[in-house]
């Protein structure tokens, strides 16, 4: 019976809580910042000129950068809590299913739709699998790594006896000395811009081709399905 | 031979006032960063305690240490820190020689067992069984092993001591090996430094001697009234820094207007040192008074840290050196080239399936 309407019937699921959908926002502008304030801490802006009590140019972008650290930092945190209090997809990111063999077998189907060797991904109601992958390891692992070596570095300022150098102090001489630890925080940035740039990159691609929602499905938090097929 | 006087009698008898005495009481009590009443502590502590047996050691190094330590700026050094702890061992300066300075140091253990301090200079190459460095006919390893059994604590004077610094740089063919790592039933306070400075030295001799127990130290086993903040923290020029005024290259306008050497990759915002507060050479100056960076030579390993003058410096992982910016640059670019590339590639497998969906459906 040709009706000229869509004969497809489109399932949604409400996956991201509002705090999540908040937290993932805030967590992308601190990052950005993060990022951009962190290379110009290692790459200073070209001289400024006249006396120096004039300015405070490094002064405010060191200051921008501990602010969003701060705040990445704590946002961390909450998403603990959330994994804890939320709906089972906000615990994707702590989790990591690695002996159930379905998903590797299904990171494979996934690597393969990238690779133009399937002709249609699956349907995922969370993260599909590469993308649980990714977030697990860059996020979560990633996440606490920089912030130890952040803070390890901040104690430096704060000074000995600091609860930041109670709590991450340890993190230099594990690593060597303090010039370790600043080389091993700029290349975590440089390793989260990667991220960010395929992270973008496949949200944008799958909300296009991909059998479910994405990019909407992070600001109103319904999962969107665009067949009824399994 | 040592005898138990005090470090009052010493100096009493080399003919120094008890005016300038009182006056090193004060000026060591502030710079180890104790009020003014301690003065009077440090000076009974100096009229009545046996002086401190000290033997000093020398394994591989370059004696830069025992070279500073007898230049420290106040002028009763020579006379007095010398004479303060007897330093009953130090080839450097002791006048025995051969058999009869070797059985200094077996006197000592006998006679002060437990009781003295055993200060190296230099640390001990563990391969081809000790044998790159031999002192009086024998492996030193052998010589400081035997000496730190008895001694009350090991002060580890300089980076070689403290981290390994020249002689343990990659690949360190004699498998050079600080201190710490090779006595661990001694407490060990590091003292690095490539030479550490003279009055940091005897600052944390004369504490031990004062308070008869060890300094505090931080996690990595330094004096922590010395090595508790960075030369960045306490430096001059910070407020250059933090305005984002930097020297861009060595004969600009910055460096003779004297602006931070941040860009020029000083070391001072991750160097542990008392530099920017105490100065060398009788308080004249330091490295970026002087208008070069800090190449951070208290840090550890730091001939391996690549670049005196670059501030993001090499990474080395696996035999790679990379830097992380180039690298990081490189990579970010490939990666945006490669999704370009996947994204025309999904875009044209997408039009062919929708005209193959549109023949299907007629």
């Amino acid at each position: 019976m040709p009706t000229g309407l869509p004969q497809v019937q489109q399932t949604a699921i409400y996956v991201y809580q509002a705090p999540l959908r908040v937290w993932h926002w805030v967590n992308a502008l601190a990052i950005t910042v993060l990022a951009v304030t962190g290379y110009l801490i290692a790459n200073p802006l070209p001289s400024v000129p006249g006396e120096a009590s004039d300015s405070y140019l490094m002064g405010y972008i060191r200051f921008a950068h501990f602010v969003a650290a701060y705040v990445f930092a704590i946002g961390f945190v909450f998403r603990l809590y959330w994994a804890a209090v939320g709906n089972r997809y906000a615990r994707q990111l702590f989790a990591l299913p690695f002996w159930r063999a379905s998903f590797w077998r299904e990171l494979v189907h996934e690597l393969r739709w990238y690779a133009f060797l399937e002709t249609e991904p699956k349907k995922y109601v969370g993260h599909n699998p590469l993308a649980h992958l990714f977030m697990v390891v860059i996020i979560t692992v990633g996440g606490l790594v920089m912030i130890a070596t952040g803070f390890a570095l901040y104690s430096e300022q704060t000074g000995l006896g600091s609860w930041q150098d109670q709590a991450f102090g340890w993190v230099i001489p594990l690593v060597g000395q303090s010039q370790d630890v600043r080389m091993w925080h700029h290349w975590g940035m440089w390793i989260i811009v990667v991220f960010v740039m395929l992270h973008v990159y496949a949200a944008i691609r799958e909300d296009i081709m991909s059998r479910q929602s994405l990019i909407s499905t992070m600001l109103s938090g319904w999962r969107m399905f665009k067949d009824d097929r399994p | 031979m040592p005898t138990p006087d005090t470090f009052y009698e010493v100096i009493r008898r080399q003919g120094i006032s008890r005016r300038s005495f009182l006056k090193f009481c004060s000026l060591t009590a502030s710079a180890l960063g104790l009020g003014p009443a301690f003065a009077g502590q440090i000076a009974e502590a100096m009229e009545t305690k046996p002086r401190i047996p000290v033997l000093w050691l020398h394994g591989l190094e370059c004696t830069c240490c025992s070279e500073s330590f007898i230049r420290s700026s106040h002028p009763l050094v020579s006379d007095v820190i010398l004479s303060m702890v007897s330093l009953d061992y130090n080839d450097l300066i002791m006048a025995a020689a051969g058999h009869q300075a070797e059985a200094i140091l077996e006197e000592i253990r006998r006679e002060h067992k437990g009781r003295y301090l055993l200060a190296v200079e230099g640390n001990p190459p563990l391969g081809q069984d000790g044998m790159s460095c031999i002192i009086a006919g024998r492996p030193f390893l052998e010589q400081l092993r035997e000496t730190a059994a008895d001694c009350q604590a090991v002060v580890a004077w300089g980076s070689c001591a403290s981290w390994g610094c020249v002689q343990a740089a990659r690949p360190n063919p004699t498998q050079a090996t600080p201190i710490d790592q090779v006595i661990r039933d001694k407490p060990v306070i590091k003292v690095p430094g490539c030479p550490p400075i003279a009055e940091v030295m005897t600052g944390v001799l004369t504490y031990m001697l004062t308070f008869e127990r060890i300094p505090p130290l931080d996690r990595q086993g330094r004096p922590s009234m010395f090595y508790g903040q960075r030369i960045h923290d306490k430096c001059y020029r910070r407020p250059h820094f933090d305005a984002g005024q930097f020297v861009e290259s060595w004969d600009d306008e910055g460096a003779r207007r004297g602006y931070c050497l941040y860009k020029m990759g000083c070391k001072g915002p991750t160097t542990y040192n008392a530099c920017s507060t105490v100065r060398w050479n009788n308080g004249v100056s330091f490295p970026i008074q002087s208008g070069h960076g800090c190449i951070g030579c208290s840090e550890k390993d730091f001939w391996d840290k690549d670049g005196f003058y670059q501030h993001v410096t090499d990474t080395h992982v696996f035999g790679i050196e990379a830097n992380a910016d180039r690298t990081g640059l490189a990579v970010a670019g490939g990666v945006g080239a490669a999704i370009t590339a996947h994204a025309a590639a999904s875009a044209v497998k997408r039009s062919q399936q929708k005209n193959k969906q549109g023949d299907d459906q007629p």
